[in-house]
């Protein structure tokens, strides 16, 4: 695997030449907090973040999404017929994007990208964007991510890992997207005399910073019946107060809603963001709902996590320790401890 | 404040070893600094669990609604104002509920403070006057005066106004603030400018309901935004369905709003969401001389007639 370093002094200008072929999305202050945004001309990302409010989930995965149109007026040939709407999949990259969000679209890849279903809208966007990573050299203290398949410098997701080394960033090229990129930036990669050595340290150092763990090892074992009956499930939801916060600032949640909205006589068909600890989530059009109380919503959202997608992917948990959900739970819900408790249960 | 606790403890052990309790409602030790989670206790030697300090801002009495069981609940000012909405909305009732008053001095604002920091915070210290807070290469000590939580700045009943045991002396309200410096400050703006301060205001919300969710008056079976036969409301980003859901909130709440916070510190996108629901407790306290949660014996402003109301049309 081939590391070039790149010249601080040169940053800018790559940037600037890679605009021209690719949308670029970095990391931004906003107020009080960073978001990942579409970058406008001449604007850099800002890598002084230590990690964003919501995950960039929504440069390829947009909260609304737009996906048919039509018409009822009964004058126009095609009307009552689902047309698609044209959709943007130029190249696009999200500069500055951590590990652990990175790794996330892979966990979502096994939903959105499996072999007996294909999501059109997801796949080409995903396949659209290439991921240059920057390595965490300070993480959060709710940061989890050694004990969640990831890790501060993790590499599986990225098409290039940036690392930041006093005036140079060593940028390490993982995958032919990134290959690309690097061309297209025209930054000086023939100075190909940096080492993997530096990164190694790096990498070391960070992930002994991380302070915050879980334990998995025991989940695919448990009964998932017993897991489900368990007693701690009423102590685990009380506080819930059943906001999207958690599902929404995940980098890993997929669940989404399809609805038909119609203005007079043309309307368009969408699809946005939903959900678990909604009611309207499973609400049934008979009526019925079959979660229909706080306590199963919640058990809902920790099963799928630790343990239907452990079962179902036999690839680790539905979960890569990037820590929002535990900072921004407007009520102290944490998954560390619900993990553990459902790793150590015993009947 | 931080001394409340022996006294939450020696009560909370009484009421459920005499069983005049099936359980308590506090908080216990969060997981992350500045935070504590709202818990029940339901055994006298789970009691010890439960902690008081700056952290306690979560409107606990969001937590009584259509209960069943006889409940002690730990409750500050606003906390006591919103048990009195639910006991006059049906929502619990009087004798089911005992009362554990905390005279309050205000919750700190996590996010502010957060904000003030040079790096993460790791580390905070509480005493009854300042909050010390470290972190990779700083450590600073705060006045808690000064990062109070924004509606608790400008709090004036603190004590609890309904109660069956208090854990400590009153404490002296504040008399000297400014209530509404910001309504008025949005009242003076034209209509454009009204429109492009919402609008600015919104635009961050990510329609998680966290602001719904955590106010206690929020208790309908089914809110107006989740109605589904008719849908009412898009519940796509469109910004005209965000300001719906936002706007018709803030009026379901008008004449029932105690400014608890409960919204803004729910919140994880930072919105000053009380900037709604103020301009109506403003409104009701202008033109019914009415605070909300102050009296079981009055019924609320919206919810009854009087013969001198200030408007014409329903006289």
């Amino acid at each position: 695997m081939k590391v070039i370093k790149i010249d601080k002094k040169e940053w800018a200008k790559g940037l600037e030449r890679l605009s021209k072929t690719y949308q670029l999305f970095g990391p931004a202050k906003h107020e009080a907090f960073f978001v990942f945004k579409a970058l406008e001309d001449g604007e850099l990302p800002d890598l002084d973040v230590q990690n964003t409010r919501l995950s960039p989930r929504s440069v390829i995965y947009p909260q609304s999404e737009k996906m048919f149109e039509y018409t009822l007026d009964e004058d126009q040939e095609d009307h009552h017929i689902l047309k698609e709407i044209d959709k943007e999949y130029s190249s696009r990259a999200i500069i500055g994007i951590r590990p652990c969000d990175a790794k996330a679209f892979l966990l979502v890849k096994r939903n959105f990208d499996a072999p007996e279903y294909k999501d059109p809208y997801w796949i080409k966007s995903y396949e659209a964007t290439t991921l240059v990573g920057h390595g965490c050299n300070a993480p959060c203290s709710c940061c989890f991510c050694t004990t969640a398949g990831c890790g501060p410098f993790h590499e599986e997701g990225l098409d290039i890992l940036l690392v930041d080394v006093d005036d140079t960033y060593l940028a390490k090229i993982i995958t032919e997207k990134g290959d690309r990129l690097l061309a297209a930036a025209g930054w000086d990669t023939k100075t190909d005399t940096a080492t993997n050595d530096p990164i190694e340290n790096m990498k070391e150092a960070a992930e002994a910073k991380i302070t915050s763990m879980v334990s998995t090892d025991q989940l695919k074992d448990k009964s998932t019946t017993d897991l489900f009956e368990a007693s701690f499930w009423e102590d685990v939801s009380f506080a819930c107060i059943n906001c999207g916060t958690c599902t929404y600032v995940c980098p890993t949640c997929w669940c989404f809603d399809i609805q038909d909205e119609t203005h007079g006589l043309s309307g368009i068909r969408m699809r946005n963001w939903d959900s678990c600890m909604y009611p309207l989530f499973t609400f049934h059009g008979s009526g019925h709902n079959p979660r229909d109380t706080k306590t199963q919503r919640v058990r809902q959202r920790f099963m799928h996590k630790l343990k239907y997608y452990v079962d179902k992917y036999d690839n680790g948990i539905q979960c890569v320790g990037c820590g929002r959900c535990v900072r921004f739970c407007p009520v102290n819900i944490d998954i560390r401890r619900v993990c553990d408790l459902m790793n150590s249960f015993e009947l | 404040m931080l001394s409340y606790i022996d006294k939450i403890k020696e009560i909370s052990r009484r009421l459920l070893k005499e069983s005049k309790v099936d359980m308590v409602i506090g908080f216990r030790k969060g997981t992350v600094v500045m935070m504590n989670e709202p818990c029940f206790v339901k055994t006298v030697a789970d009691v010890d669990k439960l902690v008081w300090d700056s952290n306690c801002g979560i409107n606990l009495a969001n937590y009584l609604a259509n209960r069943t069981e006889k409940i002690g609940i730990v409750a500050k000012g606003c906390d006591s104002r919103n048990i009195v909405t639910h006991i006059i909305e049906n929502k619990i009732k009087r004798d089911q509920v005992v009362i554990i008053g905390v005279p309050c001095k205000g919750m700190i604002d996590r996010h502010n403070i957060e904000a003030m920091a040079e790096a993460e915070i790791q580390e905070v210290i509480e005493t009854d006057d300042t909050i010390q807070v470290k972190g990779a290469g700083f450590e600073k000590t705060l006045d808690k005066k000064e990062v109070l939580q924004e509606n608790c700045a400008i709090c004036v009943h603190r004590n609890p106004v309904i109660y069956d045991e208090l854990v400590a002396d009153e404490v002296k309200e504040q008399t000297d603030v400014d209530r509404y410096e910001d309504v008025r400050h949005i009242e003076a703006l034209s209509p454009e400018e009204k429109w492009d301060f919402f609008e600015d205001l919104l635009s961050t919300c990510i329609r998680c309901y966290g602001c719904r969710n955590a106010c206690p008056l929020c208790y309908c079976p089914t809110c107006f935004v989740d109605e589904s036969r008719p849908q009412w409301v898009g519940k796509s980003q469109d910004s005209t369905d965000i300001r719906t859901f936002h706007f018709l909130r803030a009026y379901h709440c008008a004449g029932r709003c105690t400014d608890c916070g409960a919204c803004e510190r729910a919140c994880p996108m930072g919105i000053k969401v009380r900037l709604f629901t103020k301009k109506l407790e403003k409104d009701c306290l202008e033109l019914f001389d009415w605070e909300a949660g102050l009296t079981l014996e009055k019924r609320p402003p919206l919810d009854t007639y009087r013969p001198d109301d200030p408007d014409e049309f329903i006289r």
